[in-house]
């Protein structure tokens, strides 16, 4: 069976006009907006007083190269300390905030500590915890310490992030509906395993976005490790500025916590389309 | 009874210092143009041509107290430790004999403040610096600092012999300093660690996150003394080629006795004395031995 | 095996359950009829300890559900449960939704549960969509879904609390269906319904409830034709406009 293609009306055909000329003037007005507005911004930069000293003390290439392999190398311990870090925070938050939901009598105690270690924690300066973990720990000089800084560290911003991302995930598990824990229960599930196999894994998935958040936040933080003597890619930059007057280095570590950052984020959000879309059956 | 009477005692001779030092600085003043224009500068350098703060006598000030090893038992007219013995030295270069030097105290932050100085010449560990030369004169240095090497005095670093015996220790330093720099040019050294300001370095040796920690040898000195307990110097070294930190006779602003200063310093230079002066004060008697 | 006898239920003030007796034969199928809030799905929550009930003997086989050192995890494992608004896990597939329960309570091998699962399924007429996320399903896919979940943990007694409520009309047919094979093959079940056609034609015991009491109860014939009490016959009356 064949039929004819179809020819649309006279008043489809002018329809069918009107929008692609319509098309058309959005497009170019979304392309000549971007024109003016960026053009106009790069040119307010460059064209203002300052910008031959701007690009000189900043933008300098020849300082760029320089200072490049110096940041990179140091910015490979950022890289090792936030993969670890991320871990280990996501497994002190869940603990700490299971640890806060469960109704178990006997967990009272645990339940007192854990709300201490989310409100000390969240609320002291992320750069005193590195430097009292940093500088404190080894001074107690207790048996079986890591004297190791990268390790010091590792636990200074496990420590601070660990109780932001304990709130996250905790709310993250209030969130999850009443009726989802009673499935669980019906079918004969304990507690425990009903929150660890339908709330806790429901929970996470929620709570993603604003733990990338987190996480992003912990990977510049990595740069406060510097306090404590670790040789990262800010201090890196930081060494190279002092010793050249010449700030180029410090937007080169820059340029290493956005490419980071963009390449975390972005991810992400592919991994969580995907899992959104096999959830949806699409 | 003494207590009652010592206080007013010492206020009436407070006021008495002061009143003749304000006397004495503005007075010559005035005088010293007509001198300075009169001939040059090395012609002048004689006791009797040289325009003192008080004819005859040499003023040297520093503070109080004056610290080891730069001087000895708070004592700068013993003669004893670096800058005292360089005070001599020059005054000595200059025509003055011993008695003809007198000691003045001068706080270290007011001795570079612009305005009329009531002394000759300031020796107090101060270092010459662009900001400075704005309101004073400076002397040719008669020291540039060493870095020196601090360690835990039980560490297995603290008998160094030589800058290779440090090759395995991991330093650390303040940022932006020449120490930090210093390490680069130790053969073979780790990467140092690197921190914001010398108390979290100092923290970092007591904790032994850092073997030894570099600064310059003066700030060394107070580290070791007065920062970090159980700790010693290990040794001293020079750093090739940068500018480092150094010290330099303090002179009024517009002083004429700036150039005859600057040749005595220069003199004691070519001469070897103060090379051997700091052999003797800042290296063996200091217990900071030079490390090659 | 379902013996219940003075089952009482408040919440605050208001008396939700009140002096509820009633007993459930091996392979006995018992539906639950009576308005919004007369107490039916308070009923099934008690029986499977989702409430816990003021007062009164619950007896499950020689277990008394109601006393307060009852092994609960232990005792819901003999019981299935489907709810109205169709509960499944969202972020498992159909497959794990069914295998879950099995493994984790069970202790079943993967293998098995998997083959029972898929057995199950294939019976629903969703074999296809093992692999398929809930979210993906119809809602009376995903209650026949929510049946075979509990289906496949072999309960004793399946309580069924409204579920066709949720649906679709065009949906409610496929998930009767199911129930009423359930029923064919043996399975004990008490369920609450608004289908009072489908409660005539598999039901052997209608309970009408009111006001959280047991008003009159009988075989379907006897209650739909021959109602003793005059609130059983003014409530079908309002839903068998047909038999009315």
């Amino acid at each position: 069976m064949t039929s004819a293609p179809h020819v649309p009306s006279a008043r489809q055909a002018e329809r069918d006009a009107f929008r692609r000329r319509r098309t058309r003037r959005r497009v170019l007005a979304g392309v000549l907006s971007t024109v003016v507005v960026l053009g106009g911004l790069t040119a307010a930069v460059v064209t203002s007083p300052g910008w031959d000293r701007v690009r000189a003390t900043y933008f300098d290439a020849g300082h760029a190269r320089e200072s490049f392999p110096l940041v990179r190398d140091a910015f490979w311990l950022n890289i090792r300390m936030f993969l670890l870090v991320e871990v280990l925070v996501l497994v002190v938050a869940v603990l700490v905030a299971v640890v806060r939901v469960v109704p178990a009598p006997f967990m009272t105690p645990f339940k007192i500590l854990a709300t201490i270690y989310t409100d000390l924690f969240r609320s002291v300066p992320t750069i005193l915890v590195v430097l009292l973990v940093g500088f404190g720990f080894p001074a107690l000089g207790l048996a079986g310490m890591p004297t190791s800084l990268f390790w010091l560290g590792a636990i200074a911003l496990t420590l601070s992030y660990g109780a932001y991302v304990a709130e996250v995930v905790r709310a993250g598990i209030l969130s999850v509906h009443p009726t989802q824990w009673a499935s669980g229960r019906a079918l004969g599930m304990s507690y425990g395993a009903t929150l660890r196999h339908v709330v806790l894994p429901q929970a996470l998935r929620r709570v993603t976005p604003p733990l990338v958040n987190d996480f992003v936040s912990l990977q510049k933080d990595t740069a406060l490790l510097s306090t404590i003597g670790l040789v990262e890619g800010l201090r890196a930059a930081s060494v190279y500025q002092a010793e050249t007057f010449n700030f180029t280095s410090l937007c080169v570590a820059a340029l290493f916590f956005v490419v980071t950052t963009v390449f975390v984020t972005r991810i992400t959000d592919w991994f969580m389309i995907r899992q959104m879309r096999r959830e949806a059956g699409a | 009874m003494t207590a009652m009477t010592s206080l007013p005692r010492s206020l009436g001779g407070l006021v008495a210092a002061s009143a003749l030092l304000l006397a004495t600085a503005c007075a010559p003043a005035d005088e010293e143009s007509d001198t300075a224009s009169s001939g040059d500068a090395s012609a002048a350098c004689s006791v009797d041509s040289l325009p003192t703060v008080e004819k005859g006598t040499f003023t040297i000030a520093t503070d109080d107290p004056a610290y080891e090893p730069w001087f000895s038992d708070n004592d700068p007219a013993n003669g004893k430790g670096f800058e005292s013995a360089v005070a001599y030295a020059v005054a000595d270069r200059l025509g003055f004999g011993k008695d003809e030097v007198v000691w003045t105290k001068v706080p270290f932050n007011t001795a570079y403040q612009p305005g009329d100085k009531a002394f000759d010449v300031d020796v107090n560990q101060i270092s010459i610096t662009d900001e400075r030369k704005q309101a004073v004169d400076f002397s040719a240095p008669y020291y540039e600092a060493a870095q020196a090497i601090i360690v835990l005095e039980d560490s297995e670093f603290a008998d160094a012999k030589s800058l290779a015996d440090l090759a395995d220790a991991q330093l650390g330093a303040q940022i932006g300093t020449t120490s930090l720099k210093a390490i680069g040019q130790i053969e073979g050294a780790k990467q140092p660690r690197v921190y914001d300001d010398t108390t979290k370095a100092a923290e970092a040796l007591r904790n032994g996150q850092v073997d030894g920690i570099v600064a310059d040898l003066p700030s060394a000195f107070y580290l070791t003394a007065a920062e970090i307990d159980g700790s010693v110097i290990a040794g001293q070294f020079q750093v090739e080629g940068d500018a480092t930190e150094a010290f330099g006779l303090l002179l009024e602003k517009g002083s004429k006795l700036t150039s005859c200063v600057d040749d005595a310093v220069e003199s004691l230079r070519e001469d070897g004395t103060l090379a051997d002066l700091e052999q003797t004060w800042l290296a063996e008697s200091a217990n900071a031995p030079v490390l090659k | 095996m379902l013996h219940v006898k003075g089952l009482r239920k408040t919440f605050g003030d208001k008396v939700v359950l009140d002096d509820v007796d009633l007993d459930v034969a091996a392979g006995e199928v018992v539906c639950l009829i009576g308005a919004s809030g007369s107490g039916k799905s308070t009923l099934l929550r008690c029986l499977d300890l989702l409430e816990q009930a003021d007062d009164g003997d619950v007896w499950l086989g020689d277990t008394e559900l109601t006393d307060p050192a009852l092994d609960v995890d232990a005792a819901r494992r003999r019981i299935g449960v489907v709810f109205q608004a169709y509960n499944l896990f969202p972020h498992l597939s159909v497959l794990r939704n069914v295998t879950l329960g099995q493994r984790k309570v069970l202790g079943r091998g993967r293998r098995e549960s998997e083959a029972r699962a898929l057995e199950l399924l294939d019976r629903v007429g969703l074999a296809d969509r093992a692999s398929a996320h809930p979210d993906a399903l119809s809602g009376g896919q995903q209650q026949r879904v929510a049946l075979v979940r509990a289906v496949a943990m072999d309960p004793e007694l399946l309580l069924l609390d409204e579920v066709t409520s949720a649906l679709d009309p065009m949906l409610v047919a496929e998930v009767l269906q199911v129930v009423r094979d359930l029923a064919a093959s043996g399975q004990t079940i008490v369920m609450a319904t608004h289908e009072m056609d489908f409660c005539r034609e598999v039901a052997d015991r209608v309970v009408f409830l009111a006001d959280g009491r047991i008003v009159e109860q009988g075989p379907p014939e006897q209650m739909f034709t021959a109602p003793a009490d005059e609130r059983t016959r003014a409530f079908l009356a309002r839903h068998l406009p047909a038999a009315g």
